[in-house]
Parts: structure tokens; sequence; C-alpha cells
């Protein structure tokens, strides 16, 4: 059987499916993280599967792009998640509930 | 070897183009290294070079519109990038806000008793990104300048180092904005699937020569910029991060969010939606009509059950981005010009009501209960008396800036027969206005509770001051900002 485009693309959109319901249903805020890194893995996926369709140097190249983005979302998100974790250890989500009215 | 070297071509960069994003990101950088340098600064340094880089890039803004207006618009780097007279409307508000943002954070840090520099080199670069959304010709550029602007903010919110709200608030505006994110940037990916670039002019042209046979990959690309940008403008359904972060957040930083990341998400769904993928208006107008009525009325009764004014102002915002949306969801040229105007107004008025309740929040930034603007109008008759014509401006309130806003946007939904929007918009507005004199009848009919007086400082005094002077003479005269915005529509210029 032939590997296709479309294979990748199928992966790519079930990956960021399991993202998206990772991050609705998980509460520790480091699992929701990794649920959003996933997201973009599967989106860097499907741009170069795109790119090698058409044929075109624009997908890979936004992928550098994105990967670098990811790369700087991590160290802002893990330093508010340590920061968190300091005061209080073994936080979820569901017990961050001072804010609300 | 070296002669194959010279043959790489490279794109032409139009420096002077880039005059406003360089002076915000070269000066946030200058700032960072000189203070690391530098061990002892005066506290005032900071905040002096964060005005003095704003000022900078709106003096830069009258030569650089009067060569738009001549020359016309221009892209540049490739065609990524591009100058026209929305980018150029867009930075303003920006320099506008962060001059604002950075006057009320220096005497904010020193009664917060917080370290006062990493304040301003983020303010300063999220500022960047934001210009660099306003004039992204690309949507990848579009993707870089919008994390650009939201990591920024994501450490801002996070700045109250001692306040445990302040972090869950930074913590769940990260987790819903990396989110966010991820929707657009899958949204691009399936757009430059269905149509093979991510540059926005060759979109445009691709279809305009190009039928889609099958449009579906196209449309849910569309539909993930949607989702992603609903976020970032805090659109209803996708608004629900929005009074926990207001609530939690610095109160500057909130000013800075509601009043200069708004502006930004909003040039940037203007000109991928209304601009770029115009001649898919009768796919997109539907699901924009949706969020847009449901910002409205959510917003609204939001507001008018809140008894925290933060949260109050956050669901306001719900309900100014749905009233800008309605301009959107008209995809005319005098819709968007409504927004324009719409945008610089709501800028004013969140800088203003942010301003007061900075004040207002006091040495821990926790005062925000409405009873704490009980009888404020006895106690300090002028912060009462800016924050009454800041609040009836946002009602919407005839002869204030705001009226002029709320009429801009609604005409142009009538003007393209959406009668049922605008009748949406009009109810949601009546609602609102509740909200809103609730808290005026707060500060003048309610007894007291302390009589303790708010320390008015002298820039935050300014601030409000000269805000709340700018939305009487907007209302007054309008066709000052008007015709400014009426020149404002994006245009998209190959590379």
């Amino acid at each position: 059987m032939e590997v296709t485009t479309t294979w990748y693309l199928v992966l790519g959109a079930v990956l960021f499916t399991l993202g998206t319901v990772g991050v609705l249903t998980r509460r520790n805020p480091l699992v929701m993280f990794m649920c959003v890194e996933l997201m973009l893995n599967a989106v860097t996926l499907t741009l170069v599967a795109f790119g090698a369709a058409l044929g075109d140097l624009g997908g890979q190249v936004s992928v550098f792009f994105v990967l670098v983005v990811a790369a700087a979302e991590v160290v802002v998100g893990l330093a508010i998640i340590v920061a968190i974790t300091r005061r209080r250890p073994g936080t979820t989500v569901d017990d961050l509930s001072v804010l609300g009215g | 070897m070296l002669a194959q070297i010279n043959q790489i071509a490279t794109p032409e960069v139009l420096w002077w183009a880039l005059l406003p994003l360089l002076f915000f990101s070269v000066s946030a950088v200058t700032l960072l290294t000189v203070a690391s340098l530098k061990r002892q600064m005066p506290d005032c340094w900071a905040p002096a070079w964060t005005v003095a880089a704003a000022l900078a890039t709106l003096v830069s803004l009258a030569p650089l519109w009067q060569k738009v207006m001549d020359e016309g618009p221009r892209s540049f780097l490739g065609g990524a990038v591009g100058i026209d007279g929305a980018s150029l409307f867009i930075t303003g508000i920006l320099a506008v806000t962060v001059l604002a943002t950075a006057l009320l954070a220096h005497p904010y840090l020193k009664r917060q008793d917080l370290p006062g520099l990493e304040f301003y080199v983020l303010l300063l670069l999220s500022a960047a990104g934001g210009v660099v959304m306003a004039s992204a010709n690309d949507l990848i550029v579009l993707f870089l300048g919008i994390e650009v602007l939201s990591i920024a903010v994501y450490v801002l919110a996070a700045y109250h180092l001692r306040r445990i709200e302040s972090q869950e608030a930074a913590l769940k505006y990260f987790i819903l904005g990396a989110f966010a994110s991820a929707f657009l940037l899958y949204g691009i990916a399936l757009v430059y699937g269905a149509v093979g670039s991510t540059n926005l002019s060759d979109i445009n042209a691709w279809l305009a020569q190009n039928i889609l046979v099958e449009d579906g990959l196209l449309l849910a690309g569309l539909a993930m910029l949607l989702v992603g940008l609903g976020f970032k403008v805090a659109a209803a359904p996708f608004h629900a991060w929005t009074p926990d972060v207001y609530q939690g957040a610095p109160s500057p930083v909130v000013a800075w969010m509601a009043a200069g990341v708004k502006a930004a998400g909003f040039a940037a769904l203007l000109r991928v939606f209304v601009t770029t993928f115009g001649s898919f208006s009768a796919d997109w107008r539907p699901a924009m009509a949706v969020l847009a009525g449901a910002s409205v009325l959510v917003g609204s009764l939001g507001a008018a059950l809140q008894t925290d004014i933060k949260r109050l102002l956050a669901y306001s915002s719900v309900a100014h981005a749905g009233f800008l949306l309605i301009g959107i969801e008209a995809a005319t040229v005098r819709g968007t010009s409504a927004v324009f105007s719409y945008l610089a107004i709501y800028a004013l008025l969140a800088i203003g009501s942010f301003a007061v309740v900075t004040l207002m929040g006091g040495s821990g930034d926790q005062d925000h209960e409405l009873e704490a603007y009980h009888g404020l109008g006895a106690r300090q008759p002028w912060l009462a008396g800016a924050f009454t014509v800041l609040l009836l401006a946002q009602a919407g309130v005839p002869l204030t800036a705001g009226f002029v806003a709320k009429f801009g946007v609604i005409a142009a939904a009538a003007d393209v027969g959406s009668w049922w929007l605008a009748s949406v918009a009009m109810l949601a507005t009546a609602v609102a206005a509740f909200a809103y004199l609730r808290v005026v009848v707060a500060m003048y009919l309610n007894e007291p509770a302390t009589d303790e007086t708010i320390g008015v400082d002298r820039t935050t005094f300014w601030v409000i001051s000269v805000v709340a002077a700018l939305v009487m003479l907007l209302g007054l005269m309008p066709s000052i900002l008007l015709d400014v915005a009426r020149q404002a529509v994006p245009v998209l210029v190959g590379g």
C-alpha cells in the first residue's frame, strides 16, 4: 500500500484532535501544556505534508518559525508553571480558582 | 564560491517603513542591555525611555502617513510585510497605548514595590509584535507578530510577584492563548494547503483568478483562523478567559491588553477576512454575525451581573469586541473604517477606565469591588467625574466618543441589511447601559463605606484628564478621527 499525502494529513488531524481533547479534559497544567505542544507538532506535520505535496519550500520553511515560537512559548509557560507550583506544590487548574465573581 | 554567494538575491528592505517597528524593538533591546550593564539606574529612566520611544513612533507616523497617502501603499521584504494606512493607524493606537501604559505603570510599580525595568522591556516588545501584526502581509508573519505580542503579555500578566491571582491569571491566559495559537496555526496550514501560499496578496490574486472546485479545506482553514483570532480579541464564545485574566492581571497590564492587544487583533481580522478573503464573504459572514451577536449579548449581560469592577470592564470589553465584529461582518469599506475609528476610541476608553481602576486598586491592587466606589463622588469629585465620563462613553451616550463609535458600526451593519444584528446590538446597548449606570449611581448616591481618600499621583492624573477630555472632544467633533479612519483601509500589495 502506498503512503500518500492524505495519510500524513489524517495523522496530523488526529494528533491535533488528541491535543485539543487533552487540553480540554486534563487538569494538570504541565499535561495541558504538553497537549498544546502536540497540537503545534500536528500542524508542523501538516505544513510539511502540504509543502511536499505542492512542491513548495514555503511549507517547510514555515516549520522553522513554528519551532522557534514553540520553544519561546515553552520558556515562558514553564516559568509561569514553576512560579505557581513553587508557592503551591501539586497544583491542578481546578485548585486555581481564586479568581471569579 | 564567493561569486556564487554574491548572487543570492536579498529582498528589498524599506527601512523608512520599518521605522515604527525599529523604535519599539530596538528601544526594548537597548533598555535591557543598558540596564544589565549598569547596576544602579534611577527609577524613572525606564519609563522615560519607553515614553520617548512611543513619542518617537508617533512623530515618525506623520511623515510616513503623508508618504503612503501620496505614493500609495507598498510591500517589502519579499512581499511579507506591507505599509498602508491601516498599518500606520493601528501603529498609532499602539504607540498611544504604550505611552499611557508606561505612565500608569511607573507610579503603580512604585506603589506595589515591584521591580520596574522588565515591565517596560516587555511592554515595548509586545508593542513591536503588535506593529508586526498590523503590517503583516503573510500569514506566517502574522503568526510571528501575534506570538511576540502574546508571549510578552503572558509574562506581564504574571508581573505581580506576590499575588497568586496574578499568576493564576497568567497561567489561564497562557494555556488558552497557546491553545488559540495552535488553532490559528492549523488554520494557516489548511489555507496554505488549499491555496498553495501563505502570502496574503498571492492568496488574494490566486483566488481572483481560480475557482476552487473543492473549497472544504479553505473553509476549514478560515474557520480555524476565526477561532484563533476570536480568542485573541475575546469574542464570545471564546471569551471565557477574559474576566479571570482581567481581574487577576496587574491593572496597567489590563489597560494594554484591552486597548493594544485588541487593536492589533482586529487589524489582523480585518486584513485576513475582509481584505484577503473578501470574495468568500458569503461563507464567513454568517459565522462572524453569530460571533458578533453572541459577544454583544454575553458581554452586556455579563457586565450587568458583575460586582467586581475589573470583571465588569472585562465583560464590557467582550461586548465592545462584539460591536467591532459587527463592523467586520458588514465586509464593506464603510464597516472597515468604522472598525478603525471604534478601535481608536475604545483604546482611549480602556486606557482611561483602567487608569481609574489602577488608582482605586490601592496598594495591593485588590480593592476592585463595587463597594470601594461607593460615595466616590463626594470623596473625590474629580476622579468620580472622569470615571463617569468614561463609563457613559462606554455605554454609547450621545455627545461622547462612544456614541460616534457605536453609531459607525451599527450604521455600517444597517447599510448592508444586517437588520437583526443591528437590533441585537441596540438591545445589548440598553442592557450594558444598566451595568455602567449602576457604577455611576454607586459613586454618587451611595454612602461611602470609608472616608479614606485615594492618593492620586501626577502622571495618572494627567493620563485620566487628557483621555477624558479627548473622549468629550471626539464626541463633539468626531470628524477629526473619522476623516483619518476613512483613509485607513487595508490594502494588499504584491511583492
